[in-house]
């Protein structure tokens, strides 16, 4: 921790500036609070989930990737409790991508908009730059 | 690069796992969307370092109440609402003369939501995680907090199951301050122990 970090922490009592950066961080935390008060994992188990992500080597030391630990933790914990699937998460997360890709600046983004994956994708190299979508 | 053209809505990748994973769970039945927006709400803005400052206060003042935090920091601080949603225990550890107690988790992050709110960033990070037990008194040093040689400081390791409130030692001059004046003296950092008690103005 440099002088610099431990300064700005010190300075922003008592309040929080902000728990979250952004909304998902939120999000991805309230979804673990809820899913462990309707049972479907224990906070130990949870714990141990995130610190197996946490302690991987590579973590920032500014801590600004937390919540991504965080939510590659609850994947997992998911995963492992055949609750949800990484496949099933990367489809619809793509999914989602496509939808709001599709969906006009300022709309609200619905899974209902999206398209659908391009049709006769021929091969990986097709996917990026191109006017398709 | 110029932005004339048509900007359409981007889901960054996590936001997108996000809102598929939310998908998923509320199909499950597993988790209510309505639910989510509370807690984030409760989180963002209702539960903080106050409800922790509030207990430490009360046990500046009551010599009952600082017995019973002691013995049984669970019950104790319950006692003013504030429960736990993880079932978690907690510990008050007390600052003396001779004694600094300073709180970390080195597994991840565990942290006493319920009397602290969520942890500030510099909690969760790797630095502060492993530093606090190795060298406690250089992580103290960053935080400008430098303690006489002689004052001994104990590190807890939180875990999952039980978290540590730094009940820290009442600032000298404030013997008629009313509990919630002397609330105001109890920073965050002060029951993390990387701070003290602030001194009267």
């Amino acid at each position: 921790m440099s002088r610099r970090e431990a300064k700005s922490a010190t300075a922003t009592l008592p309040a929080d500036a902000q728990v979250f950066a952004e909304p998902w961080q939120a999000e991805a935390f309230a979804m673990t609070v809820a899913l462990h008060d309707s049972g479907v994992f224990s906070w130990s188990e949870w714990a141990d989930a995130l610190s197996a992500e946490v302690k991987q080597p590579g973590a920032a030391s500014d801590g600004h990737d937390y919540y991504e630990h965080w939510l590659a933790a609850l994947e997992n914990l998911l995963s492992a409790k055949g609750v949800a699937g990484k496949r099933e998460i990367d489809a619809l997360a793509a999914a989602w991508e496509r939808a709001a890709h599709a969906t006009p600046h300022g709309k609200p983004i619905l899974l209902e908009n999206d398209p659908g994956p391009a049709e006769g994708r021929g091969g990986p190299t097709e996917g990026r730059g191109g006017t398709a979508g | 690069m110029s932005h004339d053209h048509n900007h359409d809505n981007e889901l960054d990748p996590f936001a997108a796992r996000v809102r598929a994973l939310e998908t998923i769970l509320t199909q499950k039945g597993l988790i209510d969307p309505a639910a989510i927006d509370v807690i984030v709400d409760t989180y963002e803005t209702k539960i903080g370092p106050r409800n922790g400052a509030k207990v430490v206060a009360k046990a500046w003042v009551e010599p009952d109440f600082a017995v019973l935090l002691i013995r049984d920091a669970t019950a104790a601080i319950g006692s003013l609402g504030y429960t736990g949603r993880q079932g978690e225990h907690m510990q008050a550890v007390f600052n003396t003369a001779d004694t600094h107690n300073l709180v970390v988790c080195t597994l991840c992050s565990c942290y006493p939501w319920s009397v602290l709110g969520l942890p500030p960033v510099w909690y969760k990070a790797p630095p502060y995680r492993s530093r606090a037990v190795i060298d406690p008194r250089g992580v103290l040093g960053e935080f400008g907090l430098t303690l006489p040689a002689t004052t001994k400081i104990r590190v807890w390791d939180s875990t999952a199951e039980l978290r540590y409130l730094v009940v820290p030692m009442r600032p000298k001059g404030t013997d008629s301050w009313s509990e919630e004046r002397l609330a105001d003296l109890v920073t965050r950092d002060a029951m993390i122990g990387t701070g003290l008690a602030r001194e009267p103005a």
